[in-house]
């Protein structure tokens, strides 16, 4: 019997498998050179040779070809992303999924296992178990989604009971007597927090480009998220700074340039967004690998070149009154009371508890609770935790909202929801049930890099965010992988897509018959499954 | 479908002009019940109008709780109207066995204290008296306060007008305004305190239409205020919107539409108050209305509000004549009351306006 080495891998290990047409290769080069992960080569191959006479005469039986093969070793596995599929010129690439990979269990041979993207729970997402199943017939009347007009605006920051409002009634009118909390009437999608450094400064670009134009040229009043680690200067002093909120992280990176500008800022921001913690690695920090920490990113963030760790928690911070008291209390002071200071949590069992403090604060400073669900995205978690923690994000909206309601109390601090959102391409249903179940808003962040060109998914498809070595230019650092990325198209992808947004969440208004947001509607929804009615307070259908 | 209608008028009036106003409207509605409230009372009543009147519908049982309750608590009865009923068998009319119709005075030592206390006051004892006879079904307390009479049953209006003698106009029944509905039913089950018009604290209100902002609006008026319970209807929530901005924050009555159905942001931009629009939105956005509602009011003045929906999907007309004002969901009504009045002055309240007609008859339209 043969004897074969059988610890070796091989390509049936792998997680995909590139299928080579060797008759249709015309040798080019180009899969091999575009491989950012240096996964396929050029490599000789032996085969049988049917010799003409000549040859025969001479005995040779074999002869030597060059082929693209694929690496078996763990380090230059191949990770499906398909871009040698794309530049082939004559197809003679394909790449299948693996379903008898062992590459899960035997790359933890080698370590803790990093990636980025999102969870592989698809499975678990309550929010297709759910319709919107109230629809107006006869009762009342659906409205034309094409001819009404729609009042799509949710809010951001602090919210004050009806009783406490300073006003003072001046004969038919009512004047105000002093100051309120800053509160910004935004759309209700936010462009979620990804910092540069994170992705691409092509990609934060595309990202900032899409959110101008939205506001400036197709008057959405979209807002972005700059994500830990500061801006560019020239941006922070632009008159687009308002369409942007600050994000301070536990590693606070950025915040040195941010405050030497406030003297230069031209405007105030958005908001300043206080994160606590991400959904899909709820409890770790951020974690900016050395290898994306390029000199422009340095320059940002005010670091060496280094692997850049924020700390699971914002160091000096032990409890929700002193986030309250020191975080809010001082971002809300260095911008003069006039921007919004939000917090943004991964859920958690926990999440209630943090936002009956927030909603119980004395001195109403919490501008929005911002939770982040267990199907949110990452440029760079540990495998174990993407997989293994975190909270859904529905049933925690809606205790959240209902806490709320309990107390009469819904609405003072906006909630605003992400983690999953658009997952399967229609984040505008996603938004639509979860303003139903009493969120103000929705942040999305993974969906806007697939509209870049991310082909990252939830079945294990790339999801290299964390090694700089991202295909598509969008989540590296590496000056020849970005070129890959057309800033203007991919701008124009986004706008497109938040315009269909648009347009499909008035189609799934009008229906229920409202031209305004039916935050906490929940009556407008319905689902199959019993235990999800139960817990969420809706009707059960079948 | 409800059919709503109110009537004002200088010199007191009695019930069948408010059926002859409903009756012509009976192919918008279901007749499947007849419900009004009467303010600024003539007749059995006229001496009484700074008395608390109770209104209520029980059983034998319902009346002893009521007795025991009214005198436990230090209420003096002092007049009432036993409604002369026809008890022919061929109406249609689910009737209760007992309709109470009494003024009370007030315990002694509330003659001592605060108007605001003595509204508080006759507000939780309607609201005790209500959860009393609630116990096997022995009742249903409509109103209680001064010059104010509520009547509601399920049947067809034309049969409990003839069962309380409504027709026949015996001067005992008078008054200068009447709020009315013509319809029991709720779009599931048939509820007596589903009936409009709802009345809380001197405010009385009834509602065209489908609140489809219902569970948003309840969720938060329950916490807003001990008497805003029920929810029976989903246009009572109206009535808890109104009573909450004026009578509770006490804002002009201008800032109930503005509740209610609040300005685009671009619009409100260009307000005056804007900043005070802006806050008031985000504070009170759980009491928008965003579905197609009519909403006629009463206020403790008596005087009389109409008010439409952001999108005016849900119409209504009001018409007058030098003597009488009358608000109806369709014209026809107004073309049985008021045969001979000038058309062109008919008004029809548009989505961005909030109409009063106060006791001199004068009708504000007010813009918003």
């Amino acid at each position: 019997m043969e004897t074969v080495t059988t610890q070796d891998i091989t390509v049936n290990d792998l997680d995909f498998i590139i299928h080579y047409n060797p008759d249709i290769c015309i040798m080019c080069g180009s899969c091999v050179a575009q491989c950012s992960f240096n996964a396929i080569e050029v490599a000789p191959q032996v085969r049988k040779h049917e010799p003409t006479q000549e040859g025969a005469k001479q005995g040779h039986k074999k002869k030597i070809l060059f082929v693209i093969r694929q690496k078996t070793d763990l380090a230059h596995a191949c990770v499906g992303c398909g871009m040698c599929v794309k530049v082939c010129p004559n197809q003679a690439l394909s790449i299948e999924a693996n379903p008898e990979s062992r590459k899960n269990l035997l790359a933890r041979t080698q370590g803790v296992i990093k990636r980025g993207g999102r969870a592989s729970s698809y499975s678990l997402r309550t929010l297709d178990k759910i319709m919107v199943g109230r629809i107006s017939q006869m009762t009342d009347p659906a409205l034309d989604s094409e001819r009404h007009t729609f009042d799509l605006r949710a809010p951001l920051g602090r919210i004050l009971k009806a009783q406490d409002l300073p006003l003072k009634v001046d004969g038919q009118s009512l004047s105000l007597e002093k100051n309120c909390p800053p509160v910004r009437w935004i759309y209700p999608l936010l462009f979620s927090d990804m910092s540069i450094g994170a992705i691409s400064t092509r990609a934060w670009e595309a990202i900032a480009l899409a959110c101008a134009y939205l506001n400036e040229e197709c008057h959405l009043p979209v807002r972005m998220c700059s994500g830990e680690g500061g801006m560019p200067l020239k941006l922070l002093k632009s008159e687009q700074l308002k369409y942007m909120l600050l994000q301070i992280g536990s590693g606070h990176f950025g915040w040195n340039r941010i405050i030497k500008s406030l003297p230069l800022m031209r405007t105030d921001p958005a908001g300043i967004i206080i994160k606590i913690g991400q959904g899909a690695k709820p409890g770790d920090g951020g974690l900016l690998p050395k290898k994306k920490v390029a000199p422009h990113i340095q320059a940002i963030r005010g670091v060496p070149e280094t692997a850049l760790h924020s700390p699971p928690t914002h160091q000096g911070l032990y409890s929700i009154e002193e986030s309250v008291q020191k975080m809010h209390l001082s971002l809300n002071a260095a911008f003069g009371f006039r921007v919004p200071v939000v917090i943004k949590c991964a859920a958690s069992l926990t999440s209630v508890a943090v936002y009956n403090n927030l909603l119980r604060d004395p001195y109403h400073i919490s501008g929005g609770f911002f939770l982040d669900g267990l199907q949110g995205g990452t440029g760079a978690a540990c495998e174990i935790s993407l997989e293994h923690t975190g909270h859904p994000i529905v049933s925690k909206l809606r205790d959240c909202y209902l806490t709320s309601v309990a107390q009469g109390l819904q609405g003072q601090i906006p909630l605003w929801v992400g983690g999953g959102v658009g997952l399967t391409g229609q984040a505008a249903a996603d938004c639509f049930k979860l303003i139903c179940l009493g969120a103000n808003g929705v942040f999305v962040g993974k969906i806007l890099l697939q509209l870049l060109g991310c082909v990252g998914d939830e079945h294990g498809r790339c999801n290299q965010c964390n090694t700089g070595k991202c295909p598509t230019g969008i989540c590296t650092q590496d000056p020849r992988l970005i070129k890959r990325l057309d800033i203007d198209r991919g701008a124009e992808a986004i706008v497109n897509y938040v315009l269909t947004f648009d347009s499909e969440l008035k189609k799934l208004l009008a229906p229920i018959g409202n031209s305004s947001l039916p935050v906490g509607r929940s009556d407008a929804l319905i689902t199959s499954d019993y235990a999800v009615a139960q817990k969420l307070g809706i009707a059960y259908a079948c | 479908m409800c059919r709503i209608g109110a009537i004002k008028s200088t010199t007191p009036f009695s019930p069948k002009i408010a059926l002859e106003l409903m009756l012509p409207q009976q192919e918008g509605h279901d007749n499947s019940g007849f419900a009004l409230v009467m303010q600024d009372l003539a007749g059995a009543f006229v001496h009484y109008k700074d008395k608390p009147l109770l209104s209520m519908a029980c059983t034998d049982k319902g009346i002893q709780l009521v007795n025991a309750y009214m005198e436990q608590h230090g209420f003096v009865q002092l007049a009432q109207w036993v409604p002369d009923v026809c008890k022919n068998q061929n109406l249609n009319i689910r009737a209760m066995p007992r309709y109470v119709f009494r003024t009370y005075d007030l315990p002694e030592i509330y003659q001592y204290r605060s108007q605001a206390a003595r509204e508080d006051f006759l507000l939780d004892s309607r609201l005790e008296l209500r959860e009393l006879l609630s116990v096997d079904n022995n009742g249903y307390v409509y109103s209680f306060w001064p010059d104010v009479l509520t009547l509601k049953e399920i049947g067809d209006p034309y049969d409990i007008a003839t069962y309380f003698h409504l027709w026949d106009d015996d001067s005992r029944l008078l008054a200068k305004n009447i709020v009315v509905q013509c319809r029991q039913n709720t779009n599931y089950d048939i509820v007596r305190y589903a009936a409009h018009p709802f009345f809380i604290q001197g405010y009385t209100l009834c509602a065209n239409g489908e609140n489809t902002f219902f569970t948003k609006n309840m969720e938060l008026q329950k916490s807003l205020h001990r008497g805003y319970i029920g929810f029976e209807s989903d246009s009572q929530t109206f009535l808890y919107s109104l009573h909450y901005v004026l009578h509770e924050l006490k804002w002009p009555i201008n800032y109930f539409k503005h509740v209610i159905t609040p300005l685009l942001p671009e619009e409100a931009q260009e307000r005056p108050d804007a900043k005070v629009l802006a806050l008031i939105r985000k504070s009170l956005a759980n009491l928008e209305i965003n579905g197609p509602n009519t909403i006629i009011a009463m206020l403790p003045d008596s005087t009389l509000v109409s008010v439409c929906d952001a999108k005016k999907l849900r119409p209504v007309v009001i018409g007058r004549d030098k003597n009488l004002v009358a608000i109806s969901s369709e014209v026809c009504g107004l073309n049985a009351i008021l045969p001979h009045r000038n058309l062109s002055e008919d008004i029809y309240t548009t989505e961005r306006e909030l109409i009063t007609i106060n006791n001199a008859l004068e009708v504000k339209r007010w813009k918003q």
